[in-house]
């Protein structure tokens, strides 16, 4: 199942949307990247998740097996 | 404590010609005859670990490229640590024995052609040595020779690979893993210059003669390179396993006392002293946050500031990123910075916490493991220079810091972007 949240580093520039819309399992570094939760995202957080991959402006994050 | 296998033979000054490196050696096997499961199943119960850095096991590697299409070879000769000299002495050296894993890598998996990647100097000893093999009709399979790019990350799997495509040597995001879609999208094999020296021995003489050397978890003799505070520095052979205290008295004894060692590379660890009773073998380092790497040895001594030297090496090392990843980008730049304000003298209130922060925050979030390894070596330094670390926040600049210094930082020829 496609649960986990991941980051493409070379595809993020910091933009930040991520972790606006999904602080619950984002937040930014001091130099504005993205750290994410490596676990499975829970069944009732999917949504933010599917939003979080949907604004990414560098289409850098993806749900991953 | 010195056991010669990979460099048994060697002739002063030149590379071992093709007729003495078959009198050293013998003949290598009839592959084709032993078969290609006889052969795998041979490297894994060697419990053959990479030489590049990781230490990973070959065989796991190369029986992931034998159970597909049309794989390929790469024998890594890029050495990128500027404190490691060890692929170039094997290549220019010992060629054929490179060369001979090359072919025994080959019969492993079923692949056909084979990439030797190396620095222009070193491929040069290889081309004689393959034209020598061609002479004497004894290449059985297709040899290419590539001269490797310049710059510390270069020699990073999915680089090289992007490098021998023509593309600027970055690395790439995994997976898929070189095994599965690698060089021209087809299953490659890519593995250091002295792995493949050490598994042509492993297809002459067996596992069972392979492990006669080292520790049960990491079998064999390794190749290292000893510099700094030594009399002899240079590329020395020792069973696997052995303290580290010997490493020092092996290259002619110590010059001055040695206050730490760096133990792997630019992107290993920082033991302290001599390194005493703690022995060269991957699993004894991991256990202290180390690791063999390369197999780079450097005893920094006494005179010499370890705070300026961690610094410097910070600063290069944040210098040779590939410049994709922010992480890598951003914080091996704050990290040098830091690291140069402790060297200065200059700390700012909460520089101690970001030491800690900032290393735990740059790991495992890049395409590469360059920052990791950066990391390592910066925490390795906190861990053990703290009382140089504090000094230096105290009272600025030490004597040992106007020393010239012990680490080499090559300046960059061509950027890799």
């Amino acid at each position: 199942m496609k649960d986990r949240l991941v980051v493409d580093p070379i595809k993020c520039t910091a933009h930040g949307m991520c972790a606006e819309l999904f602080p619950e399992w984002i937040e930014l570094d001091d130099w504005g990247y993205p750290v994410i939760r490596s676990e499975p995202v829970p069944a009732h957080l999917r949504g933010h998740a599917m939003q979080a991959v949907r604004v990414c402006p560098a289409m850098a994050l993806r749900l991953s097996s | 404590m010195s056991s010669r296998r990979v460099l048994a033979g060697l002739v002063p000054g030149r590379p071992m010609p093709l007729s003495h490196h078959l009198t050293v050696h013998g003949e290598l096997p009839d592959l084709g005859l032993l078969g290609p499961g006889r052969l795998l199943a041979d490297i894994e119960d060697s419990g053959l670990r990479g030489r590049g850095g990781a230490a990973f096991p070959t065989a796991i590697k190369a029986a992931a490229v034998a159970g597909r299409r049309r794989p390929l070879i790469v024998v890594n000769g890029s050495e990128g640590e500027p404190m490691s000299a060890k692929d170039r002495v094997l290549l220019s050296r010992a060629p054929h024995l490179v060369i001979d894993g090359a072919i025994a890598a080959a019969a492993a998996t079923g692949a056909r052609e084979a990439t030797i990647v190396a620095p222009a100097p070193a491929l040069m000893h290889v081309a004689a040595a393959v034209e020598e093999r061609r002479a004497a009709g004894r290449l059985s399979v297709k040899l290419r020779l590539e001269e490797s790019a310049h710059g510390y990350i270069t020699g990073e799997e999915s680089a090289l690979i992007a490098h021998l495509e023509g593309r600027p040597a970055l690395p790439r995001v995994k997976p898929p893993l070189p095994v599965e879609r690698g060089l021209r999208g087809r299953p490659t094999l890519v593995q250091n210059v002295e792995t493949m020296a050490q598994l042509a021995l492993i297809a002459r003489h067996g596992p069972a003669w392979f492990r006669e050397e080292g520790t049960s978890d990491h079998p064999g003799t390794t190749l290292v390179t000893i510099s700094g505070a030594v009399q002899r520095p240079g590329v020395y052979e020792v069973a696997l396993g052995t303290p580290l205290r010997a490493l020092a008295s092996m290259a002619g004894g110590s010059v001055e006392p040695i206050r730490a060692l760096l133990v792997g590379g630019y992107f290993g660890a920082w033991v302290d002293g001599d390194g005493g009773r703690l022995t060269l073998d991957d699993g004894a380092l991991r256990r202290i946050g180390a690791g063999i790497g390369a197999g780079v040895v450097v005893a920094l001594g006494e005179s010499a500031c370890p705070v300026a030297e961690t610094a410097r090496l910070a600063a290069w090392m944040s210098d040779e990123s590939a410049g994709q990843c922010g992480p890598c980008i951003f914080g091996l730049e704050a990290l040098a910075g830091l690291l140069g304000r402790f060297a200065a003298g200059r700390t700012e209130p909460g520089d101690v916490d970001r030491l800690g922060r900032w290393t735990s925050l740059v790991r495992g979030r890049s395409a590469c493991h360059h920052p990791d390894g950066v990391a390592r070596m910066i925490s390795s330094a906190a861990r053990v220079f703290g009382r140089e670390l504090a000094d230096h926040a105290r009272r600025g600049p030490c004597r040992g810091c106007r020393v010239a210094p012990t680490l080499r930082t090559p300046e960059r020829l061509v950027r890799a972007a």
